[in-house]
Order: C-alpha cells, then sequence, then structure tokens
C-alpha cells in the first residue's frame, strides 16, 4: 500500500505541470462556464419557456451533462490514458521507473489510480460548478427559477454515474496507451470506439451496452421512472454501470500481465 | 556472502530467435571499477538490462550481492543506481524537480538534491527545464539520480558519450572518487578501451554476447607481450640466421623483423650478433601492443 502512495504521489509530482493535469480543472471550469454565460445572456429566451425549478435545472445541467456524456467524456478518459503513459513513453522514462526498488504492481496501479482520481475531480468539478454557478445564475437573474428545487441528488447521481460508466474506457485505452507509445493509435481505436458507441446508442441497439464507448452515454439515459417520484431520482448502478465495472475489473487486471511481461528493448 | 556485487553464472539471452548474450558469466568484485568493453551491438546494454530485471533472465544465473536477483529484485535493485543507454528524464520537469521526483519515489530526504546537483556540476542549471539541457548536462543529471540513493552498485551504460573532454575527465575522476573514498564497486561499459584503461581496475571484454577476457587490467597488459622490431636487410637470411640462433619470430615482413622482448640487454645482444654477420640493421626497437589493437585483435578473431 504504501509504494502505491509513494508511486501516487510521484504521478502528481511529476504531471502537475502537464495539460493532462490542468485540463481536469480547466474543462469544467471553462465548459461550466459557457453554459452560464449563455443561460445569463440569452436569460429572456429562457425565461419565456416559464419552466419550473426542476425543468430549469434539467436544461442547464443538461446541457453540460449531454456534450459530456456523448462526446466529451469518452475523449477526456482517452487522453487521460495517453497522457499518464506517455510521459514514460515520451521520455523514455520506462526502464528508470521499472529500474526502481519498487513493485510493478505499485507502479501500475499508481498510474491507473492518478488517472481515475483526475477524472473524480473533473466530475466533481462539474456537479460542483453547476451546482454553484447555477445558485450564481439565480441572484444574477432573480426571476429564474433555480432556488424552488434542490438539484443535489441528481447532480451526484447523474456524475457519478458518468464516473463509474467511464471506468470500462479507462481500463481499455490505458491497457492501448501501454501498448502504444504514440497518441494516433489509441485516440485512433478509441475515437473509432466513440463514434461505434454513439451509433450503437442512437440506434437503440440491444447490445450496445456490451460497447465500452457507448457506455457513458447510455448512463444517462434515463429510462425508467417509476410512477409518482421523482424522474430525477434514478438509480445509480444500473446495468451499464456494472458492465463498465467488469470491463474496468478486468482490464485492469489484464494491463497488470501486460506491464509484468512488458520488456524494456 | 558473496564477494561478488554481480555475479552471472552462465547467463544466455535471447529476443525470439536472436541469441544476445550466450553463455556470459560475469564476475565483478566488490569496491572494483569493472570495464564492460565492447563494439556496438555486442551485448552489453542488454546485458545491463538483465541485471536491473528490466529484462528476465533464467532463474539462477544472475546474482547481485549474492542474491538471485528474479527472486530478490526489489532488495537487488535497492543496491543498484544505474544510467541506461540515454539518460531518462522528464524534460518537462528541471533538473532539481527531476531529482526530487526520484526522492519522492525512494524516500529520500529532499535534502540530498541540492548536494547531488553540486556534485555533478549542475547547480546553476538546477531550475531549468531538464528537456532544454545539452547532452552532458543530461548524462550529468542522469549520473546524478543514479546516485541519489547512494546506492552499494552503480551501473553505467557508456556515461561518457556525448560528453566534451572536460565533461569526460570529470565522470572519470568522479567514478574514481565514488570507488575509492565511497567504497562504490561501478560497472561502465564503453567501446572505447582508452576510456576504460584509465579508470577500471578490472575489464571484462564482451563481443557478439560472449565474454573473451575477463580479469584485472594488469592481467590484460600482459596480453599485450612487448616485442622487438628490427628493421634489417637480407630479410630471408636474417630470420634463418636468427632461428638458427635460437631466437622465435613473431612476425616477418619485407623489411621488418619481430620477436619476443625479454630484456634490454638481450636486445643489444641480438643487435651484435646481427651487425657481427653481415646484416645491416637499420633500427631496432622496443614495440608494446598497444591495447587498442590487441581489443580489436580479442574482437576480430571470435
Amino acid at each position: 500500500m504504501r509504494s502505491i502512495y509513494i508511486s501516487l504521489v510521484s504521478e502528481f509530482y511529476k504531471s502537475r505541470k502537464t495539460l493532462a493535469f490542468w485540463a481536469a480543472i480547466l474543462l469544467p471550469v471553462v465548459i461550466c462556464s459557457l453554459v452560464s454565460f449563455g443561460f445569463y445572456s440569452g436569460a429572456d429566451k429562457i425565461l419565456k419557456l416559464n419552466a419550473p425549478g426542476m425543468m430549469l435545472w434539467i436544461k442547464y445541467a443538461g446541457a453540460t451533462l449531454n456534450v459530456m456524456g456523448i462526446l466529451v467524456m469518452p475523449f477526456y478518459v482517452m487522453f487521460m490514458a495517453f497522457s499518464v503513459n506517455n510521459i514514460e513513453h515520451k521520455n523514455d522514462t520506462w526502464k528508470s521507473l521499472f529500474a526502481q526498488p519498487l513493485n510493478k504492481f505499485s507502479i501500475y496501479t499508481a498510474k491507473y489510480l492518478f488517472a481515475v482520481t483526475l477524472i473524480f475531480i473533473c466530475l466533481f468539478l462539474f456537479a460542483t460548478l453547476t451546482y454553484g454557478f447555477g445558485h450564481l445564475l439565480q441572484v444574477l437573474v432573480p426571476k429564474y427559477t433555480f432556488s424552488q428545487y434542490n438539484p443535489s441528488n441528481f447532480l451526484i447521481n447523474s456524475y457519478s454515474k458518468l464516473f463509474l460508466s467511464s471506468l470500462g474506457i479507462l481500463s481499455l485505452q490505458f491497457i492501448f496507451s501501454l501498448i502504444w507509445g504514440d497518441f494516433l493509435k489509441p485516440i485512433g481505436i478509441g475515437f473509432v470506439g466513440t463514434i461505434m458507441g454513439i451509433v450503437a446508442g442512437m440506434v437503440n441497439w440491444t447490445y450496445a451496452y456490451l460497447i465500452p464507448y457507448s457506455l457513458p452515454a447510455l448512463a444517462l439515459q434515463i429510462t425508467q421512472v417509476k410512477k409518482g417520484k421523482d424522474p430525477l431520482d434514478f438509480e445509480i448502478f444500473a446495468r451499464e454501470i456494472w458492465v463498465s465495472l467488469i470491463y474496468a475489473g478486468v482490464l485492469f487486471i489484464a494491463g497488470y500481465f501486460i506491464v509484468t511481461r512488458k520488456s524494456i528493448k | 556472502m558473496s564477494n561478488y556485487a554481480i555475479e552471472t553464472v552462465g547467463l544466455n539471452f535471447s529476443f525470439g530467435n536472436q541469441t544476445i548474450v550466450k553463455d556470459l558469466s560475469l564476475q565483478v568484485s566488490k569496491g572494483s571499477i569493472y570495464g564492460f568493453l565492447g563494439p556496438n551491438g555486442a551485448g552489453k546494454t542488454t546485458t545491463i538490462k538483465i541485471l536491473l530485471n528490466l529484462l528476465k533472465s533464467p532463474a539462477d544465473q544472475v546474482f547481485i550481492f549474492g542474491k538471485e536477483i528474479n527472486s530478490n529484485r526489489i532488495a537487488a535493485l535497492k543496491k543498484i543506481g544505474a544510467l541506461v543507454e540515454q539518460p531518462a528524464i522528464y524534460g518537462h520537469l528541471s533538473g532539481k524537480e527531476n531529482l526530487i521526483n526520484r526522492c519522492l519515489l525512494l524516500r529520500i530526504p529532499k535534502s540530498k538534491v541540492a548536494k547531488m546537483l553540486a556534485l555533478v556540476g549542475l547547480t546553476d542549471a538546477g531550475d531549468k527545464k531538464a528537456g532544454k539541457y545539452s547532452l552532458g548536462m543530461k548524462q550529468r543529471l542522469g549520473i546524478a539520480l543514479a546516485l541519489v540513493s547512494d546506492p552499494e552498485l552503480l551501473l553505467l551504460d557508456e556515461p561518457t558519450n556525448g560528453l566534451d573532454p572536460n565533461g569526460i575527465i570529470e565522470i572519470r575522476n568522479l567514478m574514481i572518487e565514488l570507488a575509492t573514498k565511497h567504497n562504490k564497486t561501478i560497472l561502465v561499459s564503453s567501446h572505447l578501451l582508452a576510456e576504460i584503461e584509465r579508470t577500471a581496475t578490472h575489464v571484462g571484454i564482451i563481443n557478439k554476447g560472449q565474454l573473451l577476457f575477463q580479469g584485472t587490467i594488469d592481467e590484460l597488459h600482459l596480453l599485450s607481450k612487448p616485442m622487438v622490431e628490427i628493421e634489417v636487410d637480407q630479410i630471408e637470411n636474417a630470420s634463418a640466421f636468427l632461428v638458427t640462433a635460437g631466437y622465435e619470430i613473431a612476425s616477418k615482413t619485407d623489411s621488418k623483423i619481430t620477436v619476443p622482448f625479454s630484456s634490454s640487454a638481450d636486445s643489444g645482444k641480438l643487435n651484435t650478433l646481427l651487425i657481427q654477420n653481415g646484416f645491416t640493421v637499420s633500427s631496432l626497437s622496443k614495440q608494446r601492443k598497444d591495447l587498442e589493437n590487441l581489443f580489436l585483435d580479442i574482437t576480430k578473431n571470435n
């Protein structure tokens, strides 16, 4: 455990000046600011809809969530998996990393956990900023109805689902980025996978949930709403989440075997 | 406890069908500077990677301080500092940050960083991005990274590659200081014999994955026996005469005869003998086959 912690601290230390690290912070700040600015400058149009609190929150948070779920999230995860491994490929530091008196499993796990942590930070910021900026909009545009509904559950559930549903992609892309040092192969495969995922999701293909890349989008589709219940109070551990977690677990272990066999030529 | 810092016993290693290291039995004594010599592609870097367990060796063929490497990987690596091929440095971090990162990984106090930078002469460049370092500076930072954990054994793969003469002398002096004052064992690889000759106490010569010579630097010198080269007329008659006089002819060209050197007095006698028998000796000199040629001979003949 201690060597995982040490490796994780080192990952943070060496990545803290890279785009991958700052993207986790900049991405939510930029997207949430843009959406909020849209809601501020276009307040007149939105107010005409006369949406009650809950609907306004869905419209507002949904603007971010939909973009995130379908397109940004898969690419962000691919980019994270790529960056965490690329830092070693680019500097040719795999050999010195594996020549340290540290367990190979710790080094590998720390890298994976680092990517997971950054994705978590990114989504946590998304949820927090959505909540905060929503209330800020209420102050700036008093006619808005944001204060009528507490979106905490909705935001926590949506972003938790998005987070968990992206772990499958992360493990898969992590393996690709571990094997290939270049940008094109892992991102190219991921790109094709994402397009497949989007198409499969759009045509409602029965087995779309088996494609890791379509899981974030599927996770955000609120399908089953029980009568009389809050439609935004949905279950987190739905099928696509389990599929994502299984992918994540299996591929994480497979990745470790690839690492142990990785010959540093 | 083994007296060897590194011992390989009939080590074999291949990439697919291609044999890289064949029956290699290295014996690196503690406290020595072991020059690991061989032409490019001889298997030096592969051997160093095996010693670091970056490439997996067959069981019971590699021992670090007496312990089998595969079953004692972490314990062995704790005692080793290494610089393999091009120094592995994070280009987006400064020299100082590269060292701090290594300290984090090895749980070493960060106070060591300044000391290491001073040791390799990078104090002024400590805050500069390592990616902007010259090759020599990168090499020195690589050595600082290898030394930061104060390892007992240093594996340096061509550490003077790309360095200017001053840098080469600095590294050379550093290695001698580390071995003599700090009692470290150093294995340093090179394809330049002259480089190794100046620092190493022991030498191993490898070619095509096989060890051709292993011993002290003096033993290597002994291999290059001194000769007497005689420039003389009537070369055929002269050589026939010397043979009947009991001399062994080592080699003969159109104008020169070479015989083994025994002593200066003996060389004088030989000269007198040739002149008294009507030969004209235009020159007679003692020759030592320089190690560079010896190295070439050893590696060529195999």
